[in-house]
């Protein structure tokens, strides 16, 4: 990251209304996550406090302040999943990585995330993958995704 | 040779394999000599059919379901591109009774169109509404709105029309419509499907708001986990602008300027609520405001505004094409126009039911849904999302209404319908419920905040036996408290999953041995 990167970002919303969340979206997009110097500039190129942006930074479940692993799976833990037998595949997923949700796997290959929802109720349990759907998942499905992606680095 | 066929770009259809589907059909029509022309539509709503794809033939579309890429060779052997017969081979799916039994006006295009081809939309009925609201004026669009018996769509039902009457009344100068896309009540699907599936409803439905109490700017606030929504909304606002006149400065000629952008959220179940939606518009935490002032009156950058569900704003250019009459005619008692269901969970034939209010819930789950997806009895049902009740099978013929659902102690939310098996523990799910409020509180109130926190933890120490009548009077008394001590339906509704858990499954809070 480089500051004259984040304020290239800034220049570009900085004419919008409530620009914060749009410039932290595009970070995250740029370097993987929020990183602590980009807050900073971020406050400085809105005028806003760095304690204004850290705290919308650590509100919203989506922003991360450390990168992600080279592949990131969200499996839903919300209700319409659970019925379907999700809560196993959520066992499934965090056994497989040998990771809890929220962790990234040693080597960085793999974040683990839990998810409320993804709209994918009707052909639940669902997850997502590098942003990537799919439904019905069983652990045997899951285990042919994470080889896929395992394979791809 | 050159053949049209459809298949799905609906995240749902796609979820299910719908992209190899197409690539192996494409491929393996070039290996035999005839070229695919692939067309992406929406979903028609049956997930359970998924992929669904539909060739085009002289006699019409023909529909074959569920097409994977493995299935691909064999029917195009036995003449997939001709129509022919196969075990797969679903006929005009329009006249399967899974469909033709619904009422689909909102959904009207949903599945039957490419969701970019503005001309296929116009042809379709499209932009009529928003034609008759210029004509109208105003009041009087706002009168037809009333009139229809609309309400939110979103969850809490109140008269749209009243909304769109109070900022209609503010005086002239900055006034915004808002679109919730937030949909994050599990069990609910139907705003992703009609932004992916139809999006120039939206954006008519958006537009006949901004004249009608003179709104020149919209934003859709979408949430982050819906990234082919996105995209597809995007795509649809710049073919609006770029069609002349049907967003900016002139709309239809009429001299009159809309605009609209999408707001991506940023994963906070909490930003489906109104204010809190506001807040992050705005760029801020999405915590929630104090009411009085109303959104109406005082609400996105302090100007008066309209917030109001995807499938709400939906529905308008349908009531404005065919009038207010038209579309009250559906429905019963205070509940006027169709609804549409989601039937999500533990089910057979999962999918969107779009009809007239008044349909059982057993209706639903059996007719429609075919009971359960492994095949043991439906014991519970949750309605309206994470803070819907929980509905025991003695609640079954509850009419799918407002103030039936009230009746009872239930809600019918943004639709949404989850069916549970024998084999659910609902003293887990009463457990997940406060989990799930701690998880996504924005931390604004102490009963919601702390309240739910302690709430988890009771019922896991009931679940271990612990202490349980003693656990189980403290989540009675915190529920109390929440109910009555909270500042938005977060902290205010979670009791609802929780109580109704309590009261029609007790004994699963008992020791009941889980599965049996
Ligand atoms: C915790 C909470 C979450 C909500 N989530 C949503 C949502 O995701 N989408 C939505 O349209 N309304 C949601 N609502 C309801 C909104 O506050 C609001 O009533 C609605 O957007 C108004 O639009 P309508 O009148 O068209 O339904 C939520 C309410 C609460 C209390
Ligand atoms: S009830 Fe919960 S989510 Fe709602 S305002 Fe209070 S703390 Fe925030
Ligand atoms: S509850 Fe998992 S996709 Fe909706």
């Amino acid at each position: 990251m480089n500051e004259q990167s984040i304020l290239a970002i800034v220049e570009r919303h900085r004419h919008r209304d409530g620009p914060l969340i749009e410039v932290l979206h595009e970070v995250q997009e740029q370097f993987g996550c929020i990183p602590a110097g980009a807050v900073a500039a971020i406050a400085r190129g809105l005028n806003l406090s760095r304690a204004e942006v850290h705290g919308v930074v650590s509100f919203y479940h989506h922003f991360r302040t450390r990168p992600a692993g080279r592949h990131l799976l969200q499996v839903c833990r919300a209700e319409s999943c659970q019925a379907a037998g999700g809560r196993a595949i959520e066992a499934h997923a965090k056994q497989r990585l040998g990771i809890d949700f929220g962790q990234t796997t040693a080597d960085g290959r793999f974040t683990l995330e839990a998810v409320y929802c993804l709209g994918l109720c009707a052909c639940s349990p669902a997850a997502m993958l590098d942003h990537e759907v799919h439904g019905r998942v069983t652990r045997e499905s899951l285990d042919a995704l994470v080889d896929a992606a395992a394979k791809a680095g | 040779m050159n053949v049209t066929v459809w298949v799905p770009g609906d995240a749902g259809a796609l979820a299910l394999g719908a992209q190899a589907t197409a690539q192996a059909l494409v491929a393996g029509a070039r290996a035999a000599g005839t070229e695919v022309r692939l067309r992406r539509n929406g979903s028609r709503g049956l997930y359970w059919l998924e992929p669904l794809i539909e060739v085009e033939t002289p006699a019409g579309r023909v529909a074959y379901g569920p097409v994977r890429a493995s299935d691909v060779p064999a029917l195009l052997a036995s003449g997939l591109l001709d129509g022919r017969a196969h075990p797969l081979r679903l006929g005009d799916i329009e006249q399967h009774p899974w469909l033709a039994t619904q009422q689909r006006l909102t959904f009207a295009r949903v599945g039957r169109i490419d969701p970019l081809d503005l001309a296929a939309f116009r042809a379709a009925g499209g932009y009529r509404g928003l034609a008759r609201a210029l004509e109208l004026g105003p009041e009087a669009t706002v009168n037809e709105v009333l009139e229809s018996g609309l309400r939110g769509r979103g969850g809490a039902a109140f008269p749209t029309g009243i909304k769109w009457q109070t900022v209609l009344r503010q005086p002239p100068g900055r006034k915004y419509i808002t679109c919730n896309a937030d949909e994050g009540d599990s069990g609910t699907y139907s705003d992703r499907m009609l932004m992916e599936g139809d999006p120039f409803t939206l954006i008519e439905g958006m537009t006949i708001a901004g004249v009608a109490v003179g709104a020149t700017r919209g934003y859709i606030y979408l949430r982050v986990e819906y990234p082919h929504a996105f995209r597809v909304l995007n795509a649809a606002i710049a073919k609006a602008r770029e069609a002349g006149g049907l967003l900016g400065a002139d709309v239809m000629g009429s001299g009159l300027a809309f605009d609209l952008e999408v707001r991506l959220g940023a994963g906070a179940y909490i930003c489906g609520e109104e204010t809190s939606m506001l807040e992050s518009l705005e760029g801020r935490r999405g915590e929630v405001r104090v009411r009085p002032p109303l959104p109406a009156e005082k609400g996105l950058f302090g100007a008066p505004t309209i917030v109001n569900n995807v499938i709400t704003l939906a529905t308008v250019p349908t009531i404005l094409a065919n009038g207010a009459t038209a579309y009250k005619d559906y429905g019963q008692a205070r509940s006027r126009g169709t609804l549409p269901l989601q039937l999500a969970g533990n089910i057979r034939r999962g999918g969107l039911v779009e009809r007239a209010f008044g349909l059982t819930v057993r209706e639903l789950l059996e007719d429609y849904g075919g009971g359960s997806m492994s095949g043991r009895p439906i014991r519970a049902v949750q309605i309206g999302g994470p803070l819907g009740a929980y509905l025991p099978v003695s609640q079954f013929d509850t009419p799918l209404e407002y103030e039936a659902l009230s009746a009872i102690g239930a809600l019918l939310g943004h639709g949404g319908v989850v069916a549970f098996d024998d084999t659910v523990d609902m003293l887990e799910m009463a457990r997940y419920a406060m989990e799930f409020c701690a998880i996504e509180s924005c931390g604004k109130c102490t009963p919601c905040r702390i309240g739910s926190v302690r709430g988890a933890e009771a019922l896991a120490a009931v679940g271990r036996g612990e202490d349980r009548d003693r656990q189980l009077a403290l989540v009675e008394e915190l529920c109390d408290t929440m109910l009555n001590a909270s500042l938005c339906g977060l902290g205010g509704m979670t009791p609802f999953p929780v109580q109704s858990a309590m009261k029609h499954f007790a004994e699963d809070f008992r020791g009941r041995t889980r599965g049996g």
